[in-house]
């Protein structure tokens, strides 16, 4: 599975994502802290529902299906379509591609 | 629907981290140099320094606890014979290392080693644009010391390594030279704020920065946004009006702490003192447990109060700056750090009247550091102590309890703060 | 829920009316008071 940087404007719900290869994840008891190992950054996921749709993203075929696998309701997509937008655009989170 | 989700950073860093993020963890006390500012007050070995193994114990457990990235310094971290070593088991037990050296021993050959490398950071301390200022602060060929090392690693394609400069009255006008060196070398410029910690309390009067020159920092700061690192050292400068990047509180005991050459917890590399002091990682449960279950850090981890400085219209930017710039220049904790932009920490030292601030802990210090320049320097030195096995040393620092102080132990005789511990929020 | 980009759009125009939660915060791990 590779990874592609995402350059849209707007997270794509529709796609199948990933955990980029150089982020570590660590729970924490207000959801979790990634780092990237390659941008030296970090980033606070404030929910712990997040930070399991984050690790179902790999295994589910889209980012709206990993939202549903982890039981966030349809009227909080939009804010969870932000959060993922931002884990994107820092690279930490990126397209599935055919290998 | 209302969870804890939308709380602030701020808020969520106030019930703790199963680890901290910015760990910081200095090797040796032993140094090539002896730089006037010394926050650590390096130079000689302490014969109670970790072993090679209690060094790899302290990783397993970084590993363990998943914490990221430590950052090692010293004294010279370098100069241990075992540094490298280290640094390949750090790095291939999943836990990066940023180290900050003085450049001595990052020759050619040791440059090309580290630019292969991911999972190393590696930051070069220089105080000064021009030899003339570095030397200064940091010992006739430092400078140039420095300069070598920053070539080597450029001439080896290690592009992003740190730059670090601790700003003080004397360097504060070559922002653009530091900022143009870097630069040329593809390297990043980091500034971080002196306190009076470690010698740093001998020299903190001569060499901190004027209100002025504050102002013209903080300008600089917000010009260069991005591109400058600051390890949010400057947080109390956010009083002039917008935050700079960075978290903008004290990170002490919440996301950041310190292990020392000997095993010692403190709150923050600033803070070498009894008072924040939380343990030592030779105890039952090791650093882990420390960084979970200490009381000290528990007690910081509780909302402290900002006493008089609440209802001042900066606050929410400022947090009451920095805890160890407080503490050194014998401020309380809940008021305002010594540097206020508005003045009010000045006038806090002047009804302050003659009150004793309270001494660093320890002093590594070489016995014959040369007097330079015009600065004017008085180190105080304790006689070195003998070598004791880690057990007895639990419990034996800052006050009551565990067994009773030896005859070469000072530091807690010696302060008048013995046992003092900083008033809870 | 539709697809309609203008009903989406509505929704997350509530839904910042509503409840402004930002789920992600980035820090560089620089920022935190660290010595080196």
């Amino acid at each position: 599975m590779a990874c592609a940087v995402s350059t849209e404007a707007r997270f794509d719900l529709d796609v199948a994502w990933r955990l980029a290869p150089q982020v570590q994840v660590r729970p924490e008891r207000f959801g979790a802290l990634l780092y990237h190992f390659g941008t030296r950054q970090l980033s606070f996921l404030k929910s712990p529902a997040l930070l399991a749709v984050v690790r179902g993203l790999a295994t589910q075929p889209s980012a709206r299906a990993a939202c549903q696998a982890a039981d966030v309701p349809d009227a909080q997509l939009p804010s969870y379509r932000r959060a993922l937008g931002t884990l994107a655009a820092a690279q930490m989170i990126c397209r599935q591609e055919a290998a | 629907m209302t969870t804890t989700a939308a709380l602030p950073l701020v808020e969520q860093f106030s019930h703790g981290l199963d680890a901290p993020i910015c760990l910081t963890w200095e090797l040796t006390y032993a140094c090539n140099l002896s730089c006037v500012h010394c926050l650590s007050s390096s130079g000689r070995r302490d014969p109670r320094e970790l072993s090679t193994a209690q060094c790899r114990a302290v990783i397993d457990e970084l590993q363990r606890m998943q914490v990221f990235y430590v950052n090692i310094g010293g004294g010279e971290p370098t100069v241990r014979p075992d540094f490298w070593d280290l640094l390949d088991y750090a790095t291939g037990h999943d836990v990066g290392v940023k180290f900050s050296t003085n450049g001595v021993k990052i020759t050619p050959a040791i440059a090309r080693r580290l630019a292969g490398r991911d999972y190393v950071d590696v930051q070069i301390s220089l105080d000064g644009a021009t030899a003339e200022v570095n030397d200064a602060v940091r010992g006739p060929g430092s400078y140039g010391t420095a300069l070598r090392a920053m070539r080597n690693l450029a001439g080896a394609g290690f592009t992003g390594f740190k730059i670090s400069v601790v700003m003080t009255r004397h360097n504060v006008g070559q922002l653009d030279q530091f900022k143009a060196l870097a630069d040329s070398l593809g390297a990043q410029l980091r500034l971080t704020r002196l306190r009076p910690s470690g010698r740093g309390a001998d020299v903190w009067d001569e060499l901190h920065l004027t209100a002025g020159q504050q102002r013209q920092l903080y300008d600089w700061l917000v010009a260069h946004g991005d591109s400058v690192l600051t390890g949010d050292s400057f947080f109390h400068l956010s009083g002039y009006g917008s935050a700079l990047p960075g978290l903008n509180l004290c990170g002490a005991g919440r996301v950041v702490c310190l292990i020392d050459p000997v095993g010692d917890v403190y709150a923050c590399p600033f803070a070498i003192h009894p008072a924040f002091l939380a343990g030592n990682v030779g105890e039952p449960g090791g650093f882990t447990r420390v960084w979970r279950e200490s009381e000290l850090f528990a007690g910081l981890r509780q909302p402290q109060s900002g006493g008089a400085c609440e209802s001042c219209a900066a606050y929410g930017s400022c947090r009451g700056g920095c805890m160890a710039a407080k503490f050194f220049t014998g401020l309380p904790l809940d008021g305002p750090d010594p540097e206020c932009v508005h003045g009010h920490g000045e006038r806090a030292l002047a009804t302050a009247g003659t009150a004793a601030a309270p001494r660093p802990a320890g002093d590594h210090s070489h016995r014959t550091s040369p007097r330079r320049g015009p600065v004017p320097l008085e180190l105080s030195r304790r006689p070195p102590e003998p070598a004791q096995p880690p057990s007895a040393r639990s419990g034996d620092r800052g006050g009551p309890g565990g067994r009773p102080p030896g005859p070469a132990e000072r530091a807690c005789n010696a302060s008048p703060l013995a046992g003092f511990a900083p008033p809870d929020g | 829920m539709a697809d309609n980009p203008a009903t989406e759009l509505a929704s997350e125009a509530t839904e910042d009316v509503v409840a402004d939660e930002v789920l992600v915060e980035e820090v560089s791990i620089d920022g935190m008071c660290g010595v080196y």
